[in-house]
């Protein structure tokens, strides 16, 4: 077998905006968390949003991230099986990452956010030494 | 004195005495339909990537979000009244020494025909991808096109 097939996502919307003033749906993005020995990278899937209209938060430990969609279809709809609406989710941040150095990047509509750790939360190799 | 006074009969229609309830269920059912989704037509074929199609009067326009693939990942075919798109998502590999805490992004091939409601100038499709939509522009064969007529 070379590949699977792909699933069906149904788009998820945000249950409880919070704060969100803003009108119309919010979507929750999926999202892939990788973790290795000096980083965390997040990489979450927001078609249609472009790199100007994606807007990350870091504060008291809290990582915002909000996109947002322009643009509506052309014409009258036929056939709608997805709706449009703009993007929100939250994650907590450990404390073990190193705020000033976060990174992102935003390419065909997939966000990828790199979190460096600090140092002090780098693990070490331990070796043990024998007297 | 009498009722009848007050009720003009002649406007119920005494055949059906239900009708009038039947037509308050279906306006119901429209309206809750309406808050939901706006198009007219909403069951999910199930098949990836859902799309969206839409029309103007000139074109019909199919809309799907495939984040993360590339323009050339993409195979479109169409033909007089159909279309057909396929391709693989590719999620690239992370290094081996990783550890994963979500996965929730799908990856695997596709491949999916949609039919559309009439007839298209197959040679004139353009699609276009930008900032991972898809929107493929199908013009409407001539035969399709209203006409404005004329009256003299």
């Amino acid at each position: 077998m070379d590949s699977k097939d792909i699933q069906i996502q149904e788009k998820k919307e945000v249950e409880s905006p919070g704060e969100l003033t803003q009108e119309g749906p919010f979507f929750v993005p999926s999202v892939d968390i990788i973790e290795n020995s000096d980083k965390i990278v997040l990489v979450a899937d927001m078609p249609g949003v472009s790199k100007d209209n994606v807007d990350i938060h870091v504060e008291e430990g809290i990582l915002r991230l909000q996109g947002n969609v322009s643009g509506n279809a052309p014409g009258e709809y036929v056939l709608s099986e997805y709706s449009i609406g703009n993007y929100y989710r939250t994650f907590a941040l450990s404390a073990d990452i190193d705020q000033s150095g976060i990174k992102a990047n935003m390419k065909n509509g997939v966000l990828r956010i790199v979190l460096p750790k600090s140092d002090k939360s780098k693990p070490r190799k331990i070796t043990v030494k024998s007297n | 004195m009498f009722p009848g006074r007050f009720i003009d009969f002649s406007d119920w229609n005494f055949r059906n005495p239900f009708s009038e309830f039947e037509r308050m269920r279906q306006e119901m059912n429209r309206l809750s339909e309406g808050f939901r989704r706006s198009a007219p037509f909403s069951t999910p074929a199930g098949v990836f990537p859902l799309t969206n199609l839409s029309e103007d009067t000139d074109n019909y326009y199919v809309r799907a979000e495939l984040p993360g693939l590339k323009a050339e990942d993409i195979d479109i075919s169409a033909t007089d009244n159909n279309i057909s798109i396929s391709g693989e998502r590719v999620i690239p590999g992370e290094n081996n020494n990783v550890r994963y805490h979500r996965r929730e992004r799908e990856s695997g091939k596709f491949s999916r025909v949609i039919s559309l409601p009439g007839t298209i100038d197959s040679d004139k499709v353009e699609a276009k991808f930008t900032d991972g939509i898809l929107t493929i522009v199908l013009p409407k064969s001539e035969a399709m096109k209203p006409k404005q007529i004329e009256v003299k």
